[in-house]
């Protein structure tokens, strides 16, 4: 038996509309109490004075990379990142190489992380065997394995009889389809979001269209079949428009925003810097601006990251060669603080719930709150601590990020996992 | 020649770069400067015919990461016209095709001892990338579609020529807007320089969002041609095309194609100019091209005189107490 006090920290928990000064208690593991403890025997205690604890942060969009592409991540290195970042859990996603689409790929990731010994790492499956976008994978024996979402991201899922049977089929399993939404065809050859931008660079633009015409057939088809579509990295005002009026029409649709939509436009192409390039892409000042009005009114439920580590010399090549995608486990968390709670756009509450709390409820785990009998996954968070994106000291094996250099409000200091502490920021 | 040659021993004051990347990011009153010095240059050498040698002792590297003969060759022709060694380095020769990285290949070269790179890249921003990661000047010789900087300097020069100040004068870009580099290098420079712009092409090569510049878009030819006073016509780029933006090249020519019939609607002193290579029949027809106001060759004998004054502006001696010449057109700085 062993028991560890958090004492004095500001204790927010959306689970039980929590949030007040007090002490939690966890023991084996597991949640005792918020509130009095002073009879316990108390085998370590965290002083949490000034410190915001919240019930452990959840990524629900993460490319670990393994198995295949070990120079830009490996399980070890992207739940390590996850951990500096504050995360307690990740959702990975099976864009692998072989992708995840069998039982034993599944067990693979689970064997991994249990010896990497950091983070949860849930395993999202592909909707398609071998991602291919042909015919379903087997998504029963998946869900078996403890598959928990499924996904085909870093593509879209094109043919649309497929996307309604995988509709059909994982209504099931009650499990949601995460979509990358992309019309190919009105973004191909793209480099950059389609406006001023790229016409003065002269770079190829994906429009926003190419993202919102498929949220649209997307939402569409879980009209059809009552399956629950998950939209993955929202990046335009459309396509949070639509999604508002599907949830005000009761269709079972959830939404993602990643922070570097809310906090990056076009205008960071303007230096060719690949690392400003991600697919969908940045777009304007108007979609920024209606990302996070969506995670205000709830239109949009949660904050992922969309991880996308890339080996160096991937990504120092010439701009329309360079791979989609950016870092974002360990600025996430300083990112959301500094854009959204520390300009007054939205209360911690609603941060910790687009966090932690809907990220758990979409994935089905028993995870994002601080209920007592729960497993104690808790993050501790310094919200004045200033400090300087440096990618060098990343845990990430890579370092492509656009966040280099800047100034973030707000980071984990304690990153709590089964009531163990696994990250300690010295 | 030593007479002239003294009239360019320093670079002036007023040009501070060391690349030459874009015309976007450069002042009027730098843009003035390389076509007064181009003018300098085109004097000194007799029309580009003679020598200067005011960069013996220099060597420049011709980067050409895409096919050109005419661009390729007018650079080596003025940095031979001014003294400096030429080096060719393309693809075909190169081992790019073995899997380096672009950026490993020029590291190379500058390992070797030059002074700059002249780089022709078919993707948008690949001299500015080397621009901060190279020690020696870069000078871009077209990216993609994003810019071609000498060229749109000496489509300014050469209509400077003839009507002096560009201040008022109505110049339509016409053609393939979208994927023309050489528009959008004379878009900025005449905005700069107090013209006005009309865009002109169908709507799939001219996009609306041109406007929030400050240009006029317009997608009907008959309709501006008497309104311009000079007229600069681009290829159709093919090549760079994904999806066919018109249904043929014969309708293509009925509507945007300056032909003779449209030449008698224009102001009797229109001058036209095409960057060439140009298609005969498609954007321009053969009366037209060949016609009096036509100042398409002159537009090749103006590019070596731009080029050279290039050249000399940023590989040519600095004054010594003059200030730190190492400012970058990419905004991005030094980082090595």
């Amino acid at each position: 038996m062993s028991t560890l006090l958090i004492q004095g920290g500001r204790i927010i928990d959306p689970s039980q509309a929590i949030d007040r000064i007090d002490d939690l208690l966890v023991r084996d593991g597991i949640i005792l109490a918020i509130g009095q403890s002073s009879h316990e025997k108390v085998d370590e205690t965290i002083d949490a004075t000034g410190l915001i604890v919240t019930p452990g942060l959840i990524d629900m969009h993460v490319h670990l990379r393994e198995p295949g592409r070990e120079e830009d991540e490996t399980i070890e290195t992207g739940t390590r990142a996850a951990l500096a970042g504050g995360f307690t859990s990740v959702a990975c996603i099976p864009n692998t190489e072989p992708p995840i689409d069998t039982q034993a790929a599944v067990e693979f990731i689970h064997q991994k992380a249990v010896r990497a010994d950091t983070c949860n790492v849930f395993v999202v499956g592909c909707v398609s065997r071998n991602r291919e976008g042909k015919e379903l994978a087997e998504i029963g024996q998946l869900v078996e394995a403890g598959a928990v979402a499924f996904s085909d991201d870093g593509a879209p899922i094109y043919d649309a009889e497929l996307m309604r049977r995988a509709f059909e089929y994982c209504r099931m399993f009650d499990k949601p389809i995460f979509a990358h939404e992309e019309v190919l065809e009105l973004s191909r050859g793209g480099v950059m979001h389609e406006g001023l931008v790229s016409l003065v660079l002269g770079l190829t633009g994906m429009p926003a269209a190419a993202e919102e015409v498929m949220i649209g057939r997307d939402i569409a088809l879980a009209e059809v079949t009552g399956g629950r579509l998950h939209v993955m990295h929202v990046s335009t005002a459309r396509g949070v428009e639509l999604i508002r009026a599907a949830k005000a029409r009761g269709t079972r649709v959830t939404a993602e925003a990643c922070p570097h939509h809310f906090t990056l436009t076009d205008e960071s192409l303007r230096g060719f810097d690949s690392n400003a390039k991600m697919s969908p892409p940045l777009r304007t000042a108007v979609d920024v601006e209606a990302i996070i009005s969506g995670l205000v009114d709830g239109a949009i439920d949660c904050i992922a990251t969309d991880h996308a580590p890339h080996a160096p010399e991937k990504k120092m090549l010439e701009i329309d060669r360079a791979p989609f995608g950016i870092l974002g486990l360990e600025t996430a968390l300083g990112l959301s603080i500094t854009r959204l709670v520390a300009t007054g756009r939205i209360g911690w509450p609603r941060l910790v719930e687009a966090m932690s709390l809907l990220p758990a409820q979409i994935l089905g785990v028993t995870r994002g709150t601080l209920r007592t009998g729960a497993i104690a996954d808790i993050t501790l968070i310094n919200p004045d601590l200033s400090w300087r994106v440096d990618v060098d000291k990343f845990c990430s094996k890579s370092v492509n990020s656009p966040f280099q250099g800047w100034v973030l409000k707000g980071r984990a200091v304690f990153t709590i996992v089964a009531g163990r502490v696994k990250y300690r920021l010295d | 020649m030593a007479r002239a040659a003294c009239e360019f021993e320093v670079v002036p004051l007023g040009w501070t770069h060391r690349h030459l990347l874009d015309i976007e990011r450069l002042t009027s009153d730098e843009i003035r400067l390389l076509l007064d010095t181009a003018g300098r240059f085109k004097q000194a050498t007799d029309g580009c015919r003679k020598k200067i040698a005011v960069l013996s002792g220099c060597t420049i590297v011709n980067l050409f990461f895409e096919n050109s003969t005419r661009t390729r060759t007018s650079f080596a022709l003025a940095a031979r016209r001014l003294g400096a060694d030429v080096i060719d380095f393309s693809t075909s020769t190169s081992s790019l095709s073995k899997g380096e990285s672009f950026i490993d290949t020029a590291k190379n070269l500058e390992a070797m001892g030059i002074d700059a790179v002249v780089v022709r890249h078919g993707t948008p921003g690949t001299p500015h990338l080397l621009a901060q990661r190279l020690n020696v000047g870069v000078i871009n010789a077209g990216d993609g579609p994003h810019e071609h900087p000498t060229q749109g300097l000496l489509d300014i020069f050469s209509i400077r020529e003839r009507l002096g100040d560009l201040k008022g004068v109505t110049v339509g870009l016409v053609g393939d807007i979208a994927h023309s580099r050489t528009a959008r290098s004379n878009l900025w420079g005449l905005l700069k320089l107090g013209a006005n712009v009309i865009l002109c092409g169908p709507p799939t090569l001219v996009s609306q969002r041109w406007r929030e510049l400050g240009v006029e878009v317009s997608h009907d030819l008959d309709e501006i041609v008497p309104r311009c006073d000079v007229l600069n016509l681009l290829r159709i780029q093919f090549e760079r095309q994904n999806t066919r933006p018109f249904p043929s090249v014969r309708e293509y020519a009925h509507l945007y194609a300056m032909n003779g019939d449209r030449l008698k609607r224009a102001k009797k002193d229109l001058l036209i100019l095409a960057p060439g290579p140009i298609n005969r029949g498609v954007e321009v027809t053969a009366d037209v091209a060949d016609c009096p106001q036509s100042l398409i060759l002159d537009q090749v004998t103006n590019g070596l005189a731009v080029r050279m004054g290039v050249l000399w502006l940023t590989c040519g001696p600095r004054e010594s107490n003059g200030p730190d010449s190492i400012a970058t057109l990419g905004g991005a700085g030094r980082s090595s």
